[in-house]
């Protein structure tokens, strides 16, 4: 139930992106959608009165095993947060550009008046 | 973005908070593999500051602390840095695997210190360097831009 | 009744709505940045502080950067949607994949039980009970990214560099019709 909740917030960033025609709208969707799947993969690594998998000198071994979080999908997506930053920043400078180049945010116009 | 920055306090306040803020960074990476934080969230707190001082001065002050050509050559350096690190685990006199954390097999140090845990505080230190670095010549770029008004007749 | 995380879905998915659909410029941003914040009050609760420090200051960043997109164009200008025909098909389409999605997800297992409470030899137990002995890092998150899985941050290290390289070239363009004004600083500055 909480994966389909999950799944919906994706589908409204999939949403934006496909029927919007103002470029920074289109770039919000697609920050929406990235953070969809970031939310999702911790979801999956949650456990039932969990500890976070960081030891310290007060934590007996067996206490840490038995109620540790998984650490694996953590650390995939501590990456892809940064990935997704590089790749807003890349998507609005060519907005930048195109705006400069044809006037306007409008994809529609923009196919009209390319060449 | 304004050339001139902002108010007077603003300026007198952004000079005594960025220096505790580069501290802030500088202590997250390096303590990485002890609390939470590591590379990439350090690295963007040390690109964080630069942000600060464009907002509060402008864009030549920035530029006056850190050049363009200097941004580039660290990113190269941090990226040069970290392949060399796990090219030097490959060695048959080091462990022979690409990666292997050969400081820690030699000498271990002691758990929980800040130097315990081999090479990991050196890949966290080229991570910082190249993330704080890319996300200041992105930003600064941006900044730089200037958009004109209307269309173009070609580029 | 929902859990602590439903409550905070559902905060998420109505702030993206009311970012998508708003007409000003800057309520959308600021809507972005609540969906934001929403992520890393969901991180911190599930227990993943590595995780959730880094968004706190890239959602600023991006906040920074959107704002500047949006500074010489005008924060009102209102472009609508695409045409109705193609908007009743995509919502059509997006209903019956969520509805195919429902169906997946009741296969998957219950929110709480991860990999490591059901299989033995998961390679996710093998990292936490030998962590500390093999890196010597008690930061496991840590450990598993740099030491146990360092490929995938050399790739992540390569993808950021790319992307950044990319907006470079996208910004540095040099043939502008006024050669009377220089448009960014030559690289050596």
């Amino acid at each position: 139930m909480l994966y389909a909740l999950c799944f919906l917030f994706f589908a409204v960033g999939l949403y934006g992106v496909l029927v919007k025609r103002n470029l920074i709208k289109i770039i919000i969707s697609l920050t929406i959608m990235e953070s969809a799947v970031n939310v999702f993969i911790v979801m999956v690594c949650y456990r039932k009165d969990a500890i976070a998998p960081i030891l310290d000198k007060t934590i007996e071994s067996q206490e840490f095993l038995a109620h540790a979080a998984d650490p694996l999908p953590q650390a995939l997506v501590l990456t892809a947060i940064v990935i997704g930053l590089g790749v807003t920043a890349m998507t609005v400078a060519i907005a930048m550009r195109l705006y400069e180049r044809y006037g306007t945010y409008d994809i529609q116009e923009i196919k009209r008046l390319k060449g | 973005m304004a050339n001139k920055g902002m108010t007077p306090i603003v300026k007198v306040i952004s000079d005594w908070v960025k220096s505790f803020i580069m501290l802030f960074g500088i202590y997250i990476v390096l303590f990485g593999h002890l609390t939470p934080g590591g590379g990439f969230a350090g690295g963007v707190i040390i690109a964080m500051v630069y942000v600060l001082i464009t907002l509060a001065h402008g864009k030549e002050e920035a530029l006056r602390r850190m050049r363009m050509g200097v941004a580039a050559e660290l990113d190269s350096v941090g990226a040069l840095m970290f392949l060399i690190i796990a090219l030097l685990g490959v060695s048959a006199g080091f462990g022979g695997r690409f990666f292997a954390n050969y400081i820690h097999r030699l000498n271990p140090g002691k758990e929980f210190s800040l130097f315990s845990a081999g090479t990991i505080p050196l890949y966290n230190i080229a991570i910082a360097l190249k993330v704080a670095t890319s996300l200041f010549l992105v930003f600064i770029l941006l900044v730089l831009l200037k958009v004109i008004h209307g269309p173009e007749g070609e580029a | 009744m929902l859990e602590f995380i439903g409550l905070l879905l559902l905060f998420m998915i109505v702030a993206s709505i009311v970012a998508i659909e708003t007409r000003d410029l800057l309520a959308a941003v600021i809507s972005l940045t609540a969906v934001g914040f929403g992520v890393i009050i969901a991180f911190f609760y599930m227990r993943a502080p590595d995780v959730a420090v880094v968004p706190i200051v890239v959602e600023v960043l991006v906040l920074v950067i959107l704002i500047r997109s949006t500074l010489r164009v005008g924060l009102k200008t209102f472009i609508g949607n695409r045409d109705l025909f193609g908007m009743i098909v995509t919502v059509a389409m997006l209903a019956v994949v969520f509805l195919a999605g429902i169906r997946v997800f009741s296969f998957f297992p219950t929110f709480g039980e991860p990999v490591i409470t059901r299989i033995p030899d998961a390679p996710s137990r093998i990292y936490l009970e030998n962590g500390l002995k093999d890196t010597g890092a008690a930061n496991i998150v840590t450990a598993v990214l740099l030491d146990y899985r360092g490929y995938d941050t050399l790739g992540e290290a390569t993808v950021l560099f790319t992307a950044v390289m990319g907006a470079i070239a996208v910004i540095r363009k040099k043939a502008r019709k006024k050669p009377s004004e220089p448009e960014v600083p030559e690289w050596g500055e």
